[in-house]
């Protein structure tokens, strides 16, 4: 039987951002198959040139509501890379206990809001509130939490305040720290209740298997989160290193028209980083509690599903808090002091990059001998992921043609397909629209 | 009574206001449901309707002028449009690029005349439509937004504060910027944020816009003299949140 189908998904729904899905079948024949980027364009590369140093953070953390303790991270590690400032011990230790707290809340949100509905039959969790109350306020009640335990640190969650480049403006104190570690210790049943959730619903995950090559961060010191050098894994096991100073010869940005957002490649047509990405490149560095979170829910390296990045986005959540109790121990015992500003030691350019919870994020300045910002670059990890996500779409489109799936069970198959890499398309600029035409 | 139709809407924006919605956590958040309905909220949900509306809440600025129609249809849908976080309410950091002509060849160089990057100055939405309330600030101050929605659900006139931030900092008893050797545009920026800014040993940035009539000038002096800003750098400091507010900009918008 030859099939006609036209999908056409403008706006797409339960993502961060503007992104349409088009398909166009005639006949059996596929004639258009776009993931389209349509968000409107900030310029944001533009808007931070002539501001001081002190402020680039403060501006392009607001590229994105949820990866904004990402954006202020790597904001000012490109700017301590230019102006030559060191980071002190426990600077590190409590940027790095931010970003677990934001990879934590950001899982979260993207596991039990905006994945699990899909797998629920569900439009959303509004109408999961009657029927599934307690997993709800349970969902609830953990993005609280992380929200808090983000705040003690950076402020605030959304746009933080207290992490300048330098160090922090302020610091939690002992005190507060025990507190908020006693109430992730309270929340252990919850961590592991959130597991049995996914276990529960990893048999709905659609079985589909696009090998590509997977980019994340590389710590010879941890599982890399914070910081660390650029490495890349194709499916055959065979790794790449790059420094983050040379960010731009494997991203290798490009333009096209059905997107406002720059595309990328590296050492094939695409790649992919997120959750996913660092776990087929990092996942022997996991803490042991969330190496036995993967094997409980079936993930093992190199895993070729891109629909499988939820479930390791539940193995970062299991990562994150544990790792999180370690460093709170650690920084109870030594203490938290107050540290001043580290001053630049000179004026010029610098890279930095951190992994936020959707992928490797990049950013880089130059500054004049004012301390005032010449201009700036930034590629987010979305961007990273749409000609990767363009390409699943061209693999999966003919697979579910053979399943002789209907114009609804396909278009389902591919919204769930890209909210599986959690984008952020205001990230990127905005992304999502699926279409079939008949 | 059937409860109030509430629904959020995004344009040029990080989203992160609505993020903030995600933060009350399960109690606060559970007992909302039970005095509105949340009919529409793409980021959230895969609900859409075509029904009238009793709120909006709008999230975003106004920068091209495809997006006119679709704020109308909103408009045209709901009683009450709520400007949601300071790029709709005041076009907030995406106005920090309206001085300038170049950003985009800057930002896509050569590929820069692509008609689909097409992006005109960043205005609030009270441009394209009429906006009844605002929840001010970068993010927005959740429960503000919280007390807006319940004045508004009781039938009284919501109050957003219009004196300066620095009210606020002197009330919480944070010692002021400046006598930390720092700078800030408290004395000019709009409160109602309850000032975190300088509570967390940063300068506020006046994200909320400026007070009415602002004394610009004097506030430039006090950067050049006590902060040791450059006369550029003073003149330019409230482009970040506040460039539709300030006194060049309305009247360059008047013209």
């Amino acid at each position: 039987m030859s099939q006609d189908i036209r999908i056409n998904v403008h706006h797409l729904t339960r993502v961060e951002g503007h992104g349409n899905i088009v398909v166009n079948v005639r006949s059996g024949k596929i004639e258009k198959c776009e993931w389209q980027v349509p968000e409107a364009p900030r310029f944001f590369e533009a808007m931070v040139r002539g501001r001081h140093y002190s402020e680039v953070a403060r501006i392009t953390s607001r590229i994105c509501g949820i990866c904004s303790i990402g954006h202020t991270l790597a904001s000012v590690k490109a700017t301590e890379a230019a102006l030559g400032i060191q980071e002190t011990e426990q600077t590190r230790k409590l940027r790095t206990l931010l970003k677990h707290a934001e990879n934590f809340d950001s899982h979260v949100l993207h596991v039990y809001f905006l994945a699990a509905p899909d797998l629920l039959g569900a439009p959303s969790v509004f109408p999961l509130v009657p029927t599934h109350g307690a997993v709800v306020a349970r969902a609830l009640n953990l993005k609280r939490l992380a929200h808090e335990w983000g705040s003690m640190i950076g402020g605030r969650t959304t746009h933080p305040t207290t992490a300048l480049p330098g160090g922090f403006s302020k610091w939690p104190t002992v005190k507060e720290m025990r507190l908020m570690r006693d109430r992730l210790v309270a929340v252990e049943g919850e961590l592991a209740a959130t597991l049995e959730t996914v276990k529960a619903l990893a048999p709905k995950i659609p079985p589909f298997a696009r090998p590509t090559e997977y980019m994340a961060l590389h710590s010879d010191q941890e599982y890399g989160l914070y910081d660390g050098v650029i490495q890349t894994v194709l499916p055959d096991g065979n790794k790449a290193t790059y420094a983050v100073a040379d960010y731009k010869k494997c991203t290798n940005e490009y333009l096209i028209p059905q997107s406002t957002a720059k595309w990328t490649k590296n050492r094939i047509d695409a790649y992919a980083a997120g959750a996913l990405a660092r776990f087929n490149n990092n996942h022997g560095q996991l803490h042991p509690n969330a190496k036995q979170a993967a094997e409980a829910l079936g993930l093992k390296a190199i895993a070729t599903n891109p629909f499988l990045n939820t479930v390791a986005q539940t193995v970062e959540i299991v990562h994150s808090y544990h790792e999180s109790l370690r460093l709170m121990d650690e920084l109870c015992k030594s203490g938290i002091k107050d540290e001043p500003l580290q001053k630049p030691t000179r004026y010029g350019q610098g890279a930095g990059a951190t992994e936020v919870p959707r992928g490797i994020l990049f950013h880089e300045y130059s500054y004049d001998t004012d301390g005032m910002c010449l201009g700036g670059n930034c590629i987010i990890p979305t961007n990273q992921n749409h000609a990767n996500i363009q390409q699943d779409f061209e693999a999966l489109v003919p697979t579910l043609l053979a399943q002789k799936v209907d114009e609804k069970e396909m278009e389902l198959a591919l919204e769930m397909l890209v909210r599986s890499y959690d984008p952020c398309i205001s990230c990127s600029t905005h992304f999502l629209d699926v279409t079939f035409v008949r | 009574m059937a409860k109030p139709k509430v629904a959020f809407f995004d344009f040029a924006s990080c989203e992160g206001c609505q993020i903030e919605f995600t933060n009350f956590g399960g109690p606060a958040f559970l007992e909302l449901l039970n005095h509105v309905d949340v009919v529409e909220f793409r980021e959230a949900m895969s609900e859409q309707t075509k029904d009238p509306l009793d709120i909006a809440l709008i999230e975003g600025s106004f920068t091209r002028e495809a997006d006119r129609a679709r704020l109308e249809e909103i408009r045209k849908r709901a009683k009450i449009v709520i400007a949601y976080g300071a790029c709709a309410a005041t076009g907030g950091i995406n106005a920090l690029k309206n001085h300038t002509t170049d950003y985009k060849d800057f930002v896509y160089q050569k590929d820069a005349r692509m008609p689909h990057l097409d992006s005109s100055q960043a205005l609030p939405i009270s441009a394209a439509i009429k906006v009844d309330y605002a929840a001010l600030g970068c993010p927005c101050n959740k429960y503000e937004v919280l007390q807006i929605l319940s004045h508004l659900l009781h039938g009284k006139e919501p109050v957003v504060p219009t004196f300066p931030v620095c009210v606020e900092c002197k009330r919480r008893e944070t010692v002021c910027r400046y006598a930390e050797g720092d700078h800030c545009l408290g004395p000019i920026a709009r409160a109602g944020c309850d000032a975190p800014c300088p509570a967390d040993g940063i300068p506020c940035e006046a994200c909320r816009g400026l007070v009415e009539q602002a004394n610009e000038a004097a506030m430039e002096k006090v950067l050049m003299q006590r902060a040791g800003f450059s006369k550029q750098r003073a003149s330019d400091k409230s482009r970040m949140f506040a460039a539709n507010c300030r006194a060049d900009t309305v009247q360059e918008q008047k013209q």
